[in-house]
């Protein structure tokens, strides 16, 4: 009993001591969390020399490593950056707090365009500003394929391709294909049309060379395989790395993300985030970023001042026409999300 | 005086053992209590047995079977090439033993999944094996996203986990045992049986089980050799945690996994007749 006591006791002031070093003292700072890699790091220095306010800047590897990060609440971020989905599960949780825009005088340099795409998963554009925006569409070695067929998403099923094709391993990436190459929403939780994707996705592990995530882009520079199916920054990535790859999406549409920037319910330094923000829509910040991280950029004032070189670059930003057919990736409820989850282990264990 | 003397020392012995216990209660009990929980519970906190028995789903049970043929093969492997290689060692001089020992080891400097992935790279299509074997004019080997090539990774991985344990026990025979065997007029046949294979059995029995349990839980050898065609059991979870966001059934599915490692451990175990030979108990 003795022992358990002094246990407990150690226990207690060993958590006490813990929580002690949480607390900061330093009242003129924000705290922001972003994916790896996200940012030019002289932004943060620029931003902390103009305002004074000194930032702490964080960076995570996944959506949900970031999700249980902020739900452990060890740290109080001001301001996070995440995905479409993600952020819509935030929202539907009520963990995300108003950003007032008012404060923000730069979003008038952000396309309206993206804010309409953020309806999807933000539907009065309260909650959330747009930061970089991409599709998902394949990667191909222009050696190995008929170009033509690219443009369908008919390639990932041909039989010419057998063993060539990288398809992702992820549930919402791998039914996203399927879904759209039958004329379907990405988004759908119409059981039938669910089963018909599945059904076809079975038909298809004959073909794949293997199910991967960030591996993909790796083997497509090797040259391992003749396609894949890749986000448009990992394509635009490869493509600098091997001349012979290319990058298309399929004209029966794709999903396109946008990562955006919102503030969660515990923040404790609004006014330095909103401020942040603004200064994130400036279009010289803009374009520090744009180099450094090389995806598609909804800041208008930035995209005219490019290269028409680069406006053009379709792998970087889509065409008009090909964005309208895309959606944005919604999160699923329980059920639909277990349904999704059912179907893609059934494909995977070969049943 | 002297009793309290005593007392005074019964507490620091007892405060020395202090840290292992929080080891113990922080890292070993407290996340087995934590799984248990999330096994037993829904997404709403109710108590239901449905993560634990959906085992009995046949996508798990495949999951599991193939998991259990794919470490029962790797095992066996292990020990094939463990034993004779285990008792080569022994007869060699001391100097020798411990080299080849070292470079047994040696690769496990390497972090594990940096050894996973130069596998990946040297089973590739254009990798260094086949562009070897392309310009000798043979066939491709194709065995990369085949359960093959998980278990040829998992024999190289955990190899040194059977060869170490049998060539210890191995080591310890004395010399004396065996020339008393052979004074006595036994031939090599009955000196293997009657005295090499009892005095190494337990031994033997550690390596199993040091083979055994973690091929059996692997997830990541399945996950970048099989191209995410080969589903084990370690899969599943893996994915329930981190694709589903379901503790719940991940959790449920691990204490089966638990229940089936504590068991071969226990059966294993009873076999072993010296006791405390395995030291995994």
């Amino acid at each position: 009993m003795k022992k358990m006591i002094a246990l407990l006791a150690a226990g207690i002031l060993s958590s006490l001591f813990l929580a002690g070093c949480g607390k900061s003292n330093n009242e003129n700072t924000l705290k922001v969390l972003n994916y790896g890699k996200y940012m030019e790091p002289k932004v943060l220095e620029l931003f902390e020399e103009e305002t004074g306010i000194h930032v702490e800047y964080d960076e995570y590897e996944t959506p949900e490593g970031m999700y249980t990060k902020h739900k452990a609440g060890a740290i109080n971020y001001d301001l996070i950056c995440t995905s479409d989905y993600m952020i819509e599960k935030l929202i539907n949780e009520e963990e995300v707090l108003e950003i007032n825009f008012d404060n923000i005088p730069g979003r008038a340099n952000l396309d309206e365009t993206y804010f309409q795409f953020s309806k999807a998963f933000d539907p009065e554009n309260k909650y959330s500003m747009p930061y970089f925006f991409g599709t998902v569409g394949i990667l191909y070695n222009k050696n190995m394929v008929d170009e033509n067929d690219m443009n369908s998403w008919s390639c990932l099923w041909n039989e010419k391709y057998s063993g060539q094709i990288i398809m992702s391993n992820s549930v919402r990436d791998s039914f996203m294909a399927a879904l759209k190459y039958k004329g379907y929403s990405l988004n759908t939780t119409d059981e039938a049309q669910l089963r018909e994707a599945q059904e076809i996705l079975k038909n298809q592990v004959p073909l794949v060379y293997s199910y991967l995530v960030d591996e993909a882009q790796d083997e497509m520079i090797a040259e391992n395989a003749a396609m894949a199916l890749v986000y448009s920054g990992e394509a635009g990535l490869a493509m600098d790395l091997n001349e012979n790859l290319g990058y298309s999406i399929p004209q029966e549409g794709s999903n396109v993300w946008i990562d955006s920037w919102f503030m969660p319910k515990t923040a404790r330094h609004k006014e330095n985030a909103e401020k942040f923000l603004d200064f994130l829509c400036r279009e010289d910040i803009a374009a520090l970023n744009f180099d450094y991280v090389y995806y598609a950029t909804p800041n208008t004032a930035l995209f005219e001042s490019l290269s028409p070189e680069l406006q053009q670059n379709t792998t970087i930003f889509p065409p008009k026409e090909v964005l309208n057919s895309c959606e944005v990736l919604k999160s699923l409820d329980e059920e639909a999300t277990n349904l999704y989850n059912e179907l893609w282990k059934e494909i995977k264990s070969g049943d | 005086m002297k009793g309290r003397w005593r007392w005074m020392n019964k507490l620091k012995r007892q405060l020395l053992a202090g840290p292992y216990l929080i080891w113990i209660i922080g890292f070993v009990l407290l996340p087995v209590i934590v799984i248990l929980y999330y096994a037993m519970t829904n997404s709403d906190s109710g108590f239901t047995l449905s993560n634990v028995l959906a085992i009995g789903e046949p996508i798990h049970l495949k999951a599991l079977f193939l998991s259990l043929r794919l470490a029962l093969i790797c095992t066996v492997i292990c020990l094939i090439l463990s034993y004779p290689l285990a008792m080569i060692l022994s007869s060699l001089r001391k100097k020798h033993q411990n080299l080849i020992v070292f470079i047994f080891i040696l690769p496990m400097w390497m972090n594990f999944m940096l050894r996973i992935l130069a596998w990946r790279m040297l089973l590739n299509n254009n990798g260094v094996i086949n562009t070897l074997l392309n310009t000798l004019g043979l066939p491709s080997l194709d065995i990369l996203n085949t359960p093959t090539a998980v278990v040829f990774c998992m024999v190289y991985d955990f190899l040194p986990f059977m060869i170490l344990p049998i060539y210890n026990s191995m080591a310890r025979i004395s010399k004396d045992v065996i020339e008393a065997a052979r004074d006595l007029g036994a031939n090599n046949v009955t000196i293997f049986f009657k005295i090499i294979m009892p005095l190494t059995f337990s031994g033997v029995i550690s390596g199993i089980i040091m083979v055994f349990v973690p091929a059996l839980t692997s997830f990541a050898i399945s996950d970048l050799l099989g191209g995410g065609k080969v589903m084990l059991i370690g899969n599943v979870i893996e994915q329930a945690f981190m694709q589903q966001y379901n503790w719940n059934l991940g959790s449920g599915l691990s204490v089966v996994l638990m229940i089936f490692v504590i068991v071969s451990m226990a059966f294993m175990s009873s076999r072993d007749n010296e006791g405390g030979g395995a030291g995994v108990w």
